[in-house]
């Protein structure tokens, strides 16, 4: 059974159908692309897949279950972590903190523990501080884990946000153009950083990109997305040299 | 979860590393318990050897009640970062509540004025409930509307019921406030506060102030945390009102009006938005600044305005800023946690 199963996934705004009749099936332990031309509705996808909208038709499922409907907070819960197009972290915290918020569902102390300092508060709190140190080891950000998040270059923020949504511990992990506004040189590092990510966290990744070289050099499937239906689907190789996907990009 | 094996030097540097990092927490933990003991030993002696006066011991038990009103209000404004004008509501709520409790009530002080703390302190935790629900539906400037005019429709309920007294107020309640009861009640507040804001559900309610969208795609659960912070905040404000209630003797709904809760804003925002000790010293100055300004009387609340605006510029001029990060290394205690 695939990890991710959507099903004819749909979402009108007013008239307008953003996203139509989407269908998509990932395995488990894929890494997997969607792409398209601006505003073919490949965040609204996103939007969908995290409970920010409810869609208007279709179903999807993560490993069986079915999660339309469910608010955010509930999706992430059951196993979807998301980053976004437009960096989202929690800019005052410090680094480490970002990411223990990411890890806050999976301790069970709860606020009189907080307040009180019980044992449970410290050997919790102790756990929590080890595996953030190591999930920050992960990408390199262990030296910046006291500077407030706003103060790190833009490309340490993509990794902090990647390491945040992991540290919620999901099955699923969605990157909104993780590549974003990087250069070359970034963006080679990205790569090998998402292929580890995929290969020691055992994750299964959904991602949206417009940079061609990752998306040929990572994704072994893709879906390109026009006008909110799909245009094309299947092996990367094969879909980047599809001619309708290049006039889609290019025009005619 | 991916683990690389360790060599024995880089675990021992680990190890240290995390040592230094305890001793540094330590070390300010320690710090605040020896000056929270030295100011309440200090001012003590200052009462029993008459160095403070009348007026000054006076003004003590207000300071502490700022304190508690600041330090309450800043969870709210400073870590939740929703904007609430309606402080002074939660105070007098629980102000009414305690001082009716003290005033029927017939047991012994050392039970009955705890007792009354926190019958006022729960009474207005419920109000922090009611005025919550909305605060998940609205933010910003529509909240800070809606908490405005909670403080108004609570003062002016208090003013046309009988059992509060109505406007001329409620008479009657012995005077159990004293320096101790209120530096006690001061400290927890600030223990509890400080130590929320340090725990998960502390960063919880940071993280919504910072990002409430991706807040809640980490799975934060936004609805009861800002309730939390209400009823949190609103709980130690009415546990304040109870103290102000038990120091002046008498309640009047016009106190609690929204001057009151603009003053305590002042306090918070001149202390610096989730900054605990700035809450603290801001509150022991705004509180003493008009009593020291009372010799020069017609020029009174010019010059204490004049004196609020250059605070609050030199408190973001970049200077002072550096005095404080200087005074700070000396001292070897890092930096704060919440906003700049």
């Amino acid at each position: 059974m695939p990890l991710l199963q959507v099903k004819n996934l749909g979402i009108n705004f007013g008239g307008l159908k953003a996203v139509d009749d989407f269908s998509v099936n990932i395995e488990k332990g894929m890494l997997y692309g969607l792409i398209g031309p601006n505003g073919a509705g490949k965040t609204t996808v996103f939007n969908l897949l995290t409970g920010v909208y409810k869609p208007s038709t279709g179903t999807f499922r993560l490993d069986g279950q079915i999660l339309n409907g469910k608010s955010p907070i509930e999706i992430n819960r059951m196993g979807i972590a998301r980053t976004f197009q437009n960096i989202r972290l929690f800019s005052h915290m410090s680094v480490m903190d970002n990411v223990k918020v990411g890890l806050h569902n999976h301790q069970t102390y709860n606020v009189f523990d907080g307040i009180f300092r019980t044992p449970k508060y410290y050997r919790e709190e102790k756990a929590m501080n080890e595996e953030a140190v190591e999930l920050l080891k992960v990408f390199d950000l262990e030296k910046e884990k006291d500077n407030r998040a706003y103060n790190l270059p833009y490309g340490k923020q993509r990794k902090l946000e990647i390491a945040r949504a992991l540290a919620t511990k999901p099955k699923l992990l969605l990157l909104d153009e993780p590549a974003a506004g990087m250069n070359p040189n970034e963006t080679e590092e990205l790569m090998s950083t998402i292929r580890f990510v995929r290969d020691n966290f055992d994750m299964t990744i959904l991602l949206i990109e417009h940079d061609m070289r990752l998306v040929g050099g990572i994704c072994e499937e893709v879906t390109v997305l026009n006008f909110g239906t799909e245009l094309a689907k299947g092996k990367t190789s094969e879909v980047l040299n599809d001619p309708r996907v290049i006039t889609a990009y290019l025009g005619e | 979860m991916a683990k690389k094996q360790m060599t024995g030097s880089e675990k021992l540097i680990l190890a240290q590393t995390q040592l230094k990092a305890n001793l540094k927490k330590r070390k300010k933990t320690v710090f605040a318990v020896i000056l929270g003991i030295a100011a309440f030993i200090i001012c003590n002696v200052l009462i029993s050897t008459g160095a403070l006066g009348r007026q000054g011991s006076g003004l003590l038990v207000p300071i502490c009640i700022n304190i508690m009103l600041a330090v309450s209000l800043n969870l709210i404004v400073g870590f939740l970062g929703e904007l609430s004008l309606g402080h002074a509501g939660f105070m007098s709520v629980g102000a009414y509540a305690g001082c009716l409790f003290t005033i029927h009530a017939n047991l012994p002080t050392i039970i009955e004025f705890p007792l009354a703390l926190i019958i006022g302190g729960l009474t207005a935790a419920v109000f922090g409930v009611i005025i919550g629900l909305p605060a998940l539906r609205l933010n910003g400037d529509y909240l800070a509307i809606v908490t405005l005019a909670f403080g108004e429709i609570i003062r002016s309920i208090i003013n046309s019921l009988d059992f509060t007294g109505g406007a001329g107020g409620l008479k009657g309640i012995n005077k159990f406030s004293n320096f101790s009861v209120a530096y006690i009640a001061a400290m927890i507040t600030i223990v509890v506060i400080v130590n929320l804001v340090n725990s998960r559900h502390g960063r919880a309610i940071t993280a919504i102030r910072d990002n409430i969208i991706s807040a809640e795609a980490t799975g934060i659960n936004v609805v009861f945390y800002k309730l939390l912070s209400f009823v949190i905040a609103a709980f130690f404000a009415g546990a304040a009102g109870v103290l102000y209630g038990h120091h002046l003797a008498i309640l009047k709904p016009g106190t609690f009006d929204f001057n009151k809760s603009i003053e305590i804003l002042v306090i918070v925002v001149l202390g610096g938005m989730g900054s605990i000790p700035g809450s603290i010293i801001a509150a022991i100055v705004i509180t003493l600044l008009p009593e020291v300004l009372r010799d020069l009387s017609d020029y009174r609340m010019l010059i204490y305005s004049i004196a609020l605006i250059v605070m609050m510029l030199s408190s973001s001029s970049t200077h002072l800023a550096e005095l404080r990060m200087k005074i700070r290394k000396k001292l070897g205690l890092s930096g704060r946690k919440g906003v700049a």
